[in-house]
């Protein structure tokens, strides 16, 4: 049985220089198409990427990446603003990888577009106010 | 001078005074120029909200049966350590105190989920707090544990007491190692990744009186959602930095003070925060009214983010390090654009004061002068200005050597 599943990777520092994707590929024929990619030396990466093939290949990828430490998230998970808390500040707006966060330069209020939001959670830790909730 | 404050004061309470905020008066004087708006406009008011670590809140329990005397003792509330070294039933807690069981830094970057700003919100939501206190005994406060739950409406005082806050000016961070630290300034990415800003800009209160000619000791002030003063000076009040031609400091300089009676705010001007890897702190709402005596404190009220300067300085170095350096300054209106150039790369701006917060802020102190619930003071003393030789002293270490040891505190 084919299947195909959107999902975010968290490649730990220590990790990001290796080539870990390639090899899901290669050894398992699984086919990647990345969505979003946030790696910057020496720091934790992240991938957004779908993944399509046969669903035994599929599991046997995802037990390759938990055995290299490559934290897998499924893209099923959504982050909400909770608006009360919100006190539109702007710490999250240049920690989203996904630009999910801009400022309306009228009001100077900090706009959430949920639809660029690739649930990655960086904002949750970043913002002061804790406004933003991972939901499952 | 164009105007008294009692002139104005007698204005409000007919109804009758001109009132706009500190973003409106821009545009007027844009318009009309300076010389028909001092005499047009009454008050200008400013606001600011946002992250200040340096404050905390003194509260009064009341007296058990028996008695006990928390002072000299411990005193927790919802679990975080409170100031408990005055005589039997006062309290001081700070934004930044944190339960003693929270990891901090172990994993780095903590997560400081709650601390003593989250504590003020809390009391300050009307929640009931948890108050468990240990104390020695004496034979006049013979009670040595207490365990209780304590509501704000039930305290005799509950006090906001901030000793630094509405800074005039700050810091804008940036980080040039090559890896992302998390400070009091946000989380900022490696190698000039984004850069951070705090001041309000052309709302700020102390931006919009460089000199301090209306704001003084004495003054009444928007805190928290109530009403306040202003205390003292705050604490690194330095009134002597670099200033623009327009007399604007373009670096952190004077400070204040504030006062105000907690049961009368709300939370949603009183916010506990949660900096990543940094700790906890209290995010307060301030207003300050700018009485418009002259066609001088007019126009310094009006001054606009265009020609309002911040300092960058490097967080991974310079300020950790104290060494001094900066990385050139950046007018607020380049700030607010969402991109700045540092030594030629574009890096992306994000402040961490809610502006759309110090509008509102800046908004309802004008509905409150309009509506005649709010008059102006005269300050009882100034706060000290640029002759006044105050300055911002740096620690000077001298090693206690030996006797460190000795002494048993750490």
């Amino acid at each position: 049985m084919a299947i195909s599943r959107r999902v975010v990777l968290h490649f730990d520092k220590d990790i990001v220089g290796q080539s870990i994707v390639c090899r899901l590929a290669k050894d398992m024929d699984l086919e990647f198409n990345i969505i979003r990619a946030y790696v910057t030396p020496e720091e934790e990466g992240l991938l957004v990427m779908e993944l399509s093939g046969a669903a035994s290949n599929y599991e046997e990828g995802m037990r390759y990446l938990s055995q290299m430490g490559v934290v897998v998230q499924s893209l099923n998970q959504d982050v909400v603003r909770d608006e009360v808390k919100c006190t539109h500040c702007g710490a999250c707006v240049n920690i989203c990888p996904a630009k999910a966060f801009t400022v309306d330069m009228a009001s100077r209020k900090i706009d959430f577009a949920g639809d660029k939001c690739v649930a990655c959670g960086l904002c949750i830790k970043a913002c002061p106010a804790r406004a933003m909730e991972a939901r499952f | 001078m164009l105007k008294s404050i009692q002139e104005i004061n007698e204005k409000i309470r007919r109804g009758q005074a001109v009132v706009i905020t500190a973003e409106e008066v821009i545009q007027a004087v844009a318009e009309k120029g300076v010389k028909k708006v001092a005499r047009e406009v009454d008050v200008v008011t400013t606001g600011t909200f946002g992250s200040m670590c340096s404050s905390g809140a003194y509260i009064n329990v009341g007296h058990s049966k028996p008695r006990i005397k928390f002072g000299g003792g411990v005193a927790y509330l919802n679990g975080v350590p409170t100031y408990a070294g005055f005589a039997a039933v006062d309290l001081f807690i700070g934004s930044n105190a944190l339960p003693d069981n929270d990891p901090r830094n172990k994993i780095h970057p903590g997560e400081f989920n709650y601390g003593g700003g989250h504590v003020i919100e809390d009391m300050v939501s009307g929640k009931d707090i948890k108050l468990v206190a240990r104390a020695y005994g004496t034979d006049c406060y013979p009670r040595k544990k207490l365990e209780t739950y304590i509501n704000i409406k039930d305290l005799n005082e509950a006090v906001l007491f901030n000793p630094r806050n509405a800074y005039q000016n700050y810091n804008v961070a940036v980080n040039t190692s090559s890896k992302t630290i998390y400070t009091y300034m946000g989380v900022l990415r490696p190698n000039m990744g984004n850069v951070s800003f705090s001041s309000a800009g052309q709302l700020s209160p102390l931006l919009k009186d460089p000199y301090y000619q209306t704001i003084g000791i004495g003054t009444r002030i928007f805190l928290g959602g109530g009403i306040g003063y202003v205390a003292w000076n705050g604490t690194q009040h330095n009134p002597n930095v670099k200033r623009g031609d327009n007399g604007v400091p373009v670096e952190s300089a004077g400070t204040l003070a504030v006062i105000g009676d907690l049961k009368q705010m709300n939370s949603r001007w009183l916010r506990g925060m949660s900096w990543y890897g940094y700790g906890c702190s209290l995010a307060v709402g301030i207003g300050i009214p700018i009485p418009i005596l002259s066609e001088e404190i007019l126009s310094h009220a009006a001054v606009k983010d265009e020609d309002l300067y911040g300092t960058i300085i490097d967080y991974s170095s310079n300020y950790p390090n104290r060494e001094p350096g900066t990385l050139g300054q950046v007018s607020y209106a380049q700030l607010k654009s969402g991109e700045i150039e540092i030594q030629g790369k574009k890096v992306p701006t994000a402040s961490l004061s809610s502006y759309s917060r110090a509008i509102e802020i800046a908004g309802i102190l004008k509905e409150w002068i309009q509506k005649g619930e709010f008059e102006l003071t005269e300050a009882v003393a100034p706060l000290p200005g640029v002759d006044s030789g105050v300055s911002f002293k740096p620690l000077k270490e001298r090693p206690i050597g030996e006797d460190y040891t000795n002494d048993g505190y750490f």
